[in-house]
Order: structure tokens, then C-alpha cells, then sequence
């Protein structure tokens, strides 16, 4: 009973967020600079992706990775090696790079998620530092050069033609975000998700109830990188050019620091953290001096004083407020 | 050059590395011995002791053996600073946000130290000048000398405040056991603070003995990963590990890189580090320490 009326509401939010999202672009049709809006709205959106991924990984399943870049990149440079080196539709370097992302996840996972806190924290870091040594120094990445990425069409219409990318982009992030947001939130409502949260708060006491422990925690891996690799991908055709700096290990820690501030155990949580990181330093021009510092000093003041993230401190007000009402 | 003297000249390289991988490593190893926790911004200690030490030489005009104790000193104070203002708050959270905050306050040192004295290299002067010396065929940097003499002496005054102080000895109880230690009398807070300016001060040795070679506001991060690497790859938890570690790393990735190819450097001692937590996570050495992994 009470689940059912739980379920109603996040649906009535889920619906209510649908809207906002796909009114957006009319809205900032009214400004001058809205195009500029709506691309750092494409990037909160592509980056929303992973940290939504990154929360089922570490938020609900507990399973700390410091090396999530490393599936961006993956995502991001196999579409660019489809299209460019390969003269491939965009379309199958999607396909494609959804399935080797998954692939190679599914292989490190047995291995890596054998370990427990600070050894799967270096073994995280170090799968990323490789990888992003991979793509600096590869001669199929482009190396240190970089390497270019096709543009996105559908049915010969080009999406990123000049008058419209933005708002086309907009809405094609937007529309997979969405799908996937709604795909987050349903696994996490299912018995996987209570599976998670079980490994997550025990694994001993997961395994005495006959939790599978070792195949939800590779699923969920593997479904965490997925997330990252289809968002790389949309990254690569976006940005048309991919440089190594881009998927290392301050990318990771990007990412990591989204989840923490919006919160790490609950999807909204993700497209929250991912949302405000992503605009706080192009609204606020002081900030691109600063932003390593801000950065830091946020993600410690964020630790320190919200623990649990800023959408538990929003739910928890909201709480307070409507219970005065009453 | 032929192979063999390649071969040396790469062991030297690697030794030398090694001795810097080690201090970092120790440090690494303090304070998680104390805490449980993995500090991540231990190479922000070893870039901090760079800057400071470049400063106190340049704009304060001190010579170079005091510019090198005073920023040690300074260091220190951050780390302890660091601990009283970030970690205790934390005391009681989960590995995953304590591991969060020291990479929040990594990224604020960098940040700072950025603006404060910008993105170039800041370099002092080698500790002593003239021709490199040779062993055999292998080139020797003078610097090189003072780098392994400096780690191996820190090396042997740790160990000497651990067995003869009575400090060093409240240290090794707490690592082994904090209720037991408090029953005792020792005042733990004390410890955890003093291992952090401990682990602060040996990250800014590695740091003034490679000034010369020029740091800047990033240059930590990858000494911190390699540091971490060694401390891991000699078990994490224990000084012989991380000395032992340390060295182990700075010569398979100097000879990795050397045999193999330069531009994979660190990818090679990220495999290294990836090989040990799979095969022995409790790391190459056969000391049998207290800690399931």
C-alpha cells in the first residue's frame, strides 16, 4: 500500500520532470544567448547519464569506482574510431560501442569486485589511469592529437547542422536521459534493486538469504558502464573532437563529485549533481578561475556537512515544511 | 651504449625513483595505520613541500637547507591542519566519503597553489653543483645522491622514533589497537594528529629533494598515484612494505619503461599495481599482517 502510493508519486514527479525537461528550449527561446543555455544543458544532460549510472553502481550497491571516465572514454572513442577510421554509420558505432562497453565492464568485473573498500578504490583508479593511458598514447585514438567524430544524422537530415544543433542535440540527449532515467528508477523500485541494497548495506547477511552476490554485483558493474559508454558516445558526436584530458582521472572525480553532492543513493540525486556541476561554472564566469578550488572546497563542504547529498537534505526539508503545515 | 649499460643506467634511474616512491608510500602507510583512511592528498604534501620550499629560497631569501626544514615544517602544519579540520568531523562516516573528502581537499591545495603562484614550474637550485658522478657506465646526478641519502636517512629516523620514543611506540600501539592504547593512557586524538603531520612532513621531503627538477600545482598527483602504488604493491599496512614497495616499483617501471616504451610509464606501474591487488592483495611481501582484504 504504502509502496503503491510511493510509486504514484515518483511517476507523478518523473512525468512532471518530463515536461520541464522537453519545455525548456521554448522557454529559452526568449533570450539572447539561449543556444549557449541549451549547450551547457546538453552537457549536463550527457553527464547526468554517468552519474546516474555511477549512483546505481556506488549508492546502491555500494561498489566504489574511481575510474568511471574510463567507460566514458571508451564510449566516446569507439564511436569516434567507427566513424572516422572506419567510415561507419554513427548509428552502428552506438551499437557497437554499447556492446564492447558491456563487454569489457563484464570482464574486469569478476576480478576487480573480488575486492572490498580501499583495494577496489586503487583497482578502480588504476583501470582508469590505464585506460586514459590507452587513449593518450594509442594510434588509433588519435593519441595526444586527438581524433574527430561524424556528425549525428538521422534519415540523411544532419543534426548538428548550424541553425539548429542545439536545439536538436538538446532534445536528443534529453529524450535518452529520460529513457534512461525511467530505466534507473525501475530497477531500483525492483527486487535488483533491494538485492543492491542488501549487498550494500551486507554482503554477508545478502549471501545467507540467497542473494547472488557476484551476479548482481557484475550486473550492476556492467549496467553502471553502459550508462557511461552510451553517454560518451553522445558526448563524442556532440563535441565532433575527443582529446585524452577529457577521459582521465579528473574526469573521473568530476563525476564522483556530481554523485556526492547531489546525492549517491538516489537517482534524482545524480541528475541533480550532474545538473548544478555542470552549469555553476558557466553561470558564474569568477568560477572559471577558481573552479579547481571551488570544486574542492565544495565536495569537502558537501561531505562534512550532507552526508547522504543535497536531494536527502531537500527531501528531508521538504518533509519538515509540509509536516508544520499540517 | 650497449645493453648492459643500458641495463644499469635504468636500475639507477629506478632506485633513485624508488627511494622517492618509498617516502610517499610511507607516508601513505602512517596515516592509514592510524585511521584506516587513504589520504589521497599526499602528493598535494609532496608538491606543497616543492612550492614552499622554492618560495622561502626565492622571495624570503633563506638558504637552501632552511628552506628545505621550514617548508617540512610548514607541510606539516597542513597535515595536521587538514586532520583537525576535515578528518575529525568525519570520524564516524564511511570509507567512501572519508576517501571523497581527502581527494576534495587534494583538489583544493591544487586549486590553491594554482592561484597563488600560478601554472609554471618553480624550481630552487641543485642541492650541490658539478660533473655527475659515474659508477661503472651509468650516470650518476649528483641530485640523485642527495635524493637517496635524504630518503634513507628519513628512513632511519622513522624507524629510530618508533622503536626508541615513547611517541613512536604510542603510535605502533594505536595502529594495533585504539581501545587497548586509550586503557593505557595514551590520548589517541594526539596520535592520529601526529601521524598526519609525520606523513605530511615525509611528503614534503620527497618534495624538496625534487624541487630542483622544477613542481607545479599538478605535479603532485602523479608522485600521490605512484606513492599509492608502492604502499599497495608492498602490503598495505606495514613501513618495510612501503620501503620495500617503493623501491620494487621505481625499478620495474624505470626498467618497463626503458625495455618496453617510455610514453607507457605509468600505465606500467598501474599494471603492476592491478597485478599485485589481484594476486596478493595483501601485497609481494610475506609478512603476515592482521587485515583480512
Amino acid at each position: 500500500m504504502v509502496k503503491s502510493i510511493w510509486k504514484r508519486i515518483e511517476q507523478a514527479h518523473f512525468f512532471l520532470f518530463c515536461l520541464v525537461v522537453l519545455a525548456a528550449p521554448l522557454a529559452l527561446r526568449r533570450f539572447d544567448a539561449g543556444d549557449y543555455y541549451l549547450s551547457v544543458l546538453v552537457l549536463a544532460g550527457i553527464n547526468s547519464i554517468v552519474v546516474i549510472g555511477l549512483n546505481l553502481l556506488m549508492g546502491y550497491a555500494g561498489q566504489i569506482s574511481l575510474g568511471h571516465a574510463a567507460f566514458f572514454g571508451l564510449g566516446a572513442y569507439s564511436s569516434g574510431i567507427v566513424t572516422t577510421r572506419f567510415g561507419l554509420s554513427p548509428w552502428l558505432g552506438f551499437a557497437l560501442s554499447i556492446g564492447l562497453n558491456a563487454a569489457v565492464a563484464y570482464l574486469l568485473a569478476e576480478p576487480i569486485l573480488k575486492l572490498k573498500g580501499h583495494y577496489l578504490a586503487m583497482a578502480t583508479l588504476g583501470m582508469g589511469m590505464i585506460f586514459s593511458s590507452l587513449f593518450a598514447n594509442l594510434g588509433i585514438t588519435g593519441g595526444s592529437e586527438g581524433i574527430g567524430v561524424a556528425k549525428l544524422s538521422i534519415l540523411g537530415y544532419v543534426m548538428n547542422s548550424r541553425d539548429l544543433k542545439e536545439v536538436n542535440y538538446y532534445y536528443f540527449t534529453w529524450i535518452v536521459a529520460l529513457v534512461l532515467v525511467y530505466l534507473a528508477v525501475n530497477l531500483v523500485n525492483s527486487r535488483v534493486g533491494r538485492a543492491l541494497r542488501a549487498i550494500h548495506s551486507s554482503e554477508v547477511a545478502a549471501h545467507s538469504i540467497g542473494v547472488d552476490i557476484a551476479k548482481f554485483k557484475t550486473q550492476v558493474f556492467v549496467i553502471s558502464a553502459m550508462y557511461a559508454g552510451i553517454a560518451g558516445s553522445i558526448f563524442a558526436h556532440y563535441s565532433t573532437f575527443l582529446c585524452p584530458p577529457d577521459f582521465g582521472l579528473t574526469q573521473s572525480i568530476r563525476l564522483l563529485t556530481m554523485g556526492v553532492i547531489g546525492g549517491m543513493s538516489s537517482i534524482w540525486g545524480g541528475l541533480l549533481g550532474a545538473s548544478i556541476l555542470t552549469m555553476l561554472p558557466q553561470v558564474l564566469d569568477v568560477f572559471a578561475e577558481y573552479d579547481i578550488l571551488v570544486y574542492g572546497l565544495l565536495l569537502i563542504l558537501a561531505i562534512v556537512f550532507m552526508p547522504q547529498g543535497m536531494s536527502r537534505k531537500i527531501a528531508l526539508g521538504w518533509k519538515k515544511l509540509t509536516r508544520q503545515e499540517s | 651504449m650497449n645493453f648492459t649499460d643500458q641495463l644499469l643506467q635504468y636500475l639507477v634511474n629506478g632506485i633513485t625513483n624508488g627511494g622517492i616512491y618509498a617516502l610517499i608510500a610511507l607516508g601513505f602507510t602512517i596515516i592509514y595505520k592510524s585511521t584506516d583512511i587513504i589520504n589521497f592528498a599526499q602528493g598535494e604534501f609532496v608538491m606543497l613541500g616543492a612550492v614552499f620550499m622554492s618560495t622561502l629560497y626565492h622571495h624570503v631569501h633563506l638558504n637552501l637547507a632552511i628552506s628545505f626544514g621550514l617548508s617540512v615544517l610548514a607541510v606539516a602544519i597542513i597535515g595536521i591542519l587538514m586532520e583537525v579540520l576535515m578528518i575529525r568531523p568525519l570520524r564516524e562516516s564511511s570509507v567512501v566519503s572519508q576517501i571523497m573528502a581527502t581527494i576534495g581537499a587534494s583538489i583544493f591545495l591544487r586549486g590553491a597553489v594554482m592561484l597563488i603562484w600560478g601554472r609554471n614550474d618553480l624550481f630552487v637550485p641543485f642541492f650541490s653543483s658539478g660533473q655527475p658522478y659515474r659508477f661503472f657506465s651509468a650516470i650518476f646526478d649528483r641530485q640523485y645522491v642527495w635524493i637517496l641519502a635524504i630518503a634513507l636517512l628519513a628512513m632511519s629516523g622513522l624507524h629510530l622514533f618508533y622503536e626508541k620514543t615513547i611517541h613512536g611506540k604510542a603510535m605502533t600501539a594505536c595502529a594495533a589497537n585504539k581501545k587497548a592504547s586509550m586503557l593505557v593512557g595514551i590520548n589517541v586524538e594526539t596520535m592520529v594528529i601526529l601521524s598526519f603531520g609525520l606523513s605530511a612532513a615525509l611528503g614534503a621531503l620527497a618534495g624538496g629533494v625534487l624541487a630542483p627538477f622544477g613542481m607545479k600545482y599538478d605535479t603532485g598527483v602523479t608522485f600521490g598515484l605512484k606513492g599509492f602504488c608502492a604502499a599497495i604493491v608492498g602490503g598495505l599496512g606495514n613501513n618495510v612494505g612501503a620501503i620495500v614497495g617503493g623501491f620494487v616499483l621505481g625499478v620495474v617501471e624505470e626498467l618497463g619503461a626503458g625495455l618496453i616504451s617510455s610514453s607507457y610509464k605509468n600505465a606500467i606501474s598501474f599494471c603492476i599495481l592491478l597485478a599485485v591487488l589481484l594476486i596478493r592483495p595483501q601485497g609481494i611481501l610475506f609478512i603476515r599482517s592482521g587485515e583480512r582484504v
